[in-house]
């Protein structure tokens, strides 16, 4: 299952009010994240969810904790059983970056960002979480045997490495293969 | 009996420390006279302070206007007296705010609630790209951060005061320090609970050995500490301080009998202050000069 939520729609409904494009202060930020929880409430097991900021005008630090991180903490990090939660963050420009980025180096977290020519994770990622998750985004859907013959490194070492992107939510598990969160598209072209 | 409260020439973050030396000698309940008639020059810091000094009596005291037909004027266009007739009982020639001043980015606004904040952030942006760019030779890409800033240090009122605020944002010449370079201001002041009180409220909390205003601001402001055991907080703070020396600025915070600065090198003032008269609230100024050839980027 595929949802998209416009963060500015959900700002707007949040505050009832058409004016304000911004996110700002720590309880608008809670607000829209419960909003954005309730949507959440009716996916499936399995979900990949577009967080779209194209309409928000900024984010400040306070909101971006709770918006990004605690949504991502929730969501991701918890590892949760009942619910596969992914999600892409669409429409994230260079007035949104300092607040989220700066969240997640708080949390030690990361995240997909969708950017003009695909996707790049961002965040809290090793170099070497990085090559595999950016190996699975060129290759599509791989088991661990192919990302290990792509990396040069034992099938063992590349079966952890995708273990635990999909643990952080990075990696989509499809069968006994993973696929990068922003790569379905990817892989089809 | 009435006790005056003389305020001096220029207002400004430092010399409204002879105004909370004065007032540290009235009593809280005593009738109070604030003399501004011989003041001609006021920051937003100053202006904002004043309204917060007014938010500390028991009885509303009088406020003798500038005498200065020019110095009055601009401290109504600001909006001070707006606010000020609410606290204080205005005494002297008070001119009807009229727009057209420039140089007032954002006229003094209440803080009290999420609300204001988004109302504050929204008017700046446009305004403040538009003096950054042009003025202070900054990055356009800097307004974000700016209203950033701004947006921050207005919620530490919302979070952590208990009681409402004032915000004022302008830009002007700074002639002394900065040898005519223009500089953008951004001045918070209320008369709530302050950093130490705030940071007291936290549950569970345990008091080191040295435990003052001086220590609760380094705590908040360089540690980026809260009252809240949530992670994620005391970011605000420390977003500012990143700002501020991306730009090399200065920012400084006021609370109860200290002060902690992050002071850039263009500036002299002294990193930490204790033993100040007490003043209740926090006081933050936050200021971003004019980008010269060969500055941070």
């Amino acid at each position: 299952m595929m949802m998209h939520i416009d963060v500015s729609s959900v700002l707007r409904q949040t505050l009832s009010c058409e004016l304000y494009s911004n996110l700002v202060t720590r309880p608008t930020g809670a607000a829209v994240r419960t909003q954005i929880e309730a949507l959440l409430a009716d996916a499936l097991e399995r979900t990949l969810t577009v967080i779209d900021f194209s309409h928000v005008g900024m984010i400040d630090f306070s909101c971006a904790d709770e918006v990004v991180a605690k949504l991502l903490l929730r969501y991701v990090a918890a590892e949760r059983e009942d619910l596969e939660a992914y999600f892409l963050f669409r429409g994230v420009t260079d007035d949104h970056w300092d607040a989220i980025e700066t969240v997640l180096e708080r949390h030690g977290l990361a995240l997909v960002l969708e950017t003009s020519d695909g996707a790049r994770i961002v965040g809290m990622v090793n170099e070497g979480e990085r090559q595999a998750w950016e190996k699975v985004y060129e290759l599509g859907r791989t088991v661990a045997s192919e990302l290990a013959s792509a990396l040069g490194s034992a099938t063992v070492d590349a079966a952890r490495m995708l273990d635990a992107l999909h643990r952080r939510r990075l990696l989509m598990r499809l069968g006994d293969g993973y696929i990068a969160v922003g790569g379905l598209a990817h892989s089809r072209g | 009996m009435t006790s005056v409260i003389t305020i001096p020439p220029s207002l400004d973050d430092h010399t409204f420390e002879q105004v909370v030396e004065q007032l540290a000698a009235v009593p809280a309940d005593a009738k109070l006279l604030v003399d501004a008639r011989h003041t001609r020059w006021a920051s937003p810091y100053g202006l904002t302070a004043l309204l917060a000094l007014g938010q500390t009596r028991d009885e509303r005291p009088i406020l003798a206007a500038p005498d200065n037909e020019e110095t009055a004027s601009y401290w109504a266009r600001t909006g001070f007296f707006r606010h000020a007739d609410e606290l204080y009982d205005l005494q002297g020639s008070v001119p009807k705010a009229r727009g057209g001043e420039s140089t007032v980015l954002l006229e003094i606004t209440a803080v009290t609630k999420s609300e204001d904040v988004h109302d504050v952030v929204g008017r700046i942006q446009q305004k403040a790209q538009q003096i950054l760019s042009k003025e202070l030779n900054i990055d356009a890409k800097a307004t974000v951060g700016f209203a950033m800033t701004l947006s921050e240090v207005c919620q530490n009122i919302v979070e952590h005061a208990g009681r409402g605020g004032w915000v004022g944002v302008q830009t002007y010449t700074w002639r002394k320090r900065l040898a005519n370079r223009r500089v953008v201001v951004i001045a918070v002041c209320d008369a709530g609970c302050g950093f130490r009180q705030s940071l007291e409220s936290a549950p569970g909390r345990v008091r080191g050995d040295r435990w003052d205003d001086a220590a609760a601001l380094e705590e908040a402001v360089i540690r980026g500490v809260s009252r809240f055991r949530d992670p994620g907080r005391g970011q605000g703070l420390a977003g500012v301080r990143r700002y501020v020396g991306r730009w090399d600025g200065k920012v400084s915070v006021r609370s109860g009998t200290a002060k902690i600065a992050i002071v850039p090198s263009w500036d002299d003032d002294v990193p930490l202050l204790e033993k100040l008269a007490p003043f209740p609230g926090s006081q933050v100024q936050v200021t971003i000069p004019e980008r010269v050839a060969g500055g941070p980027r």
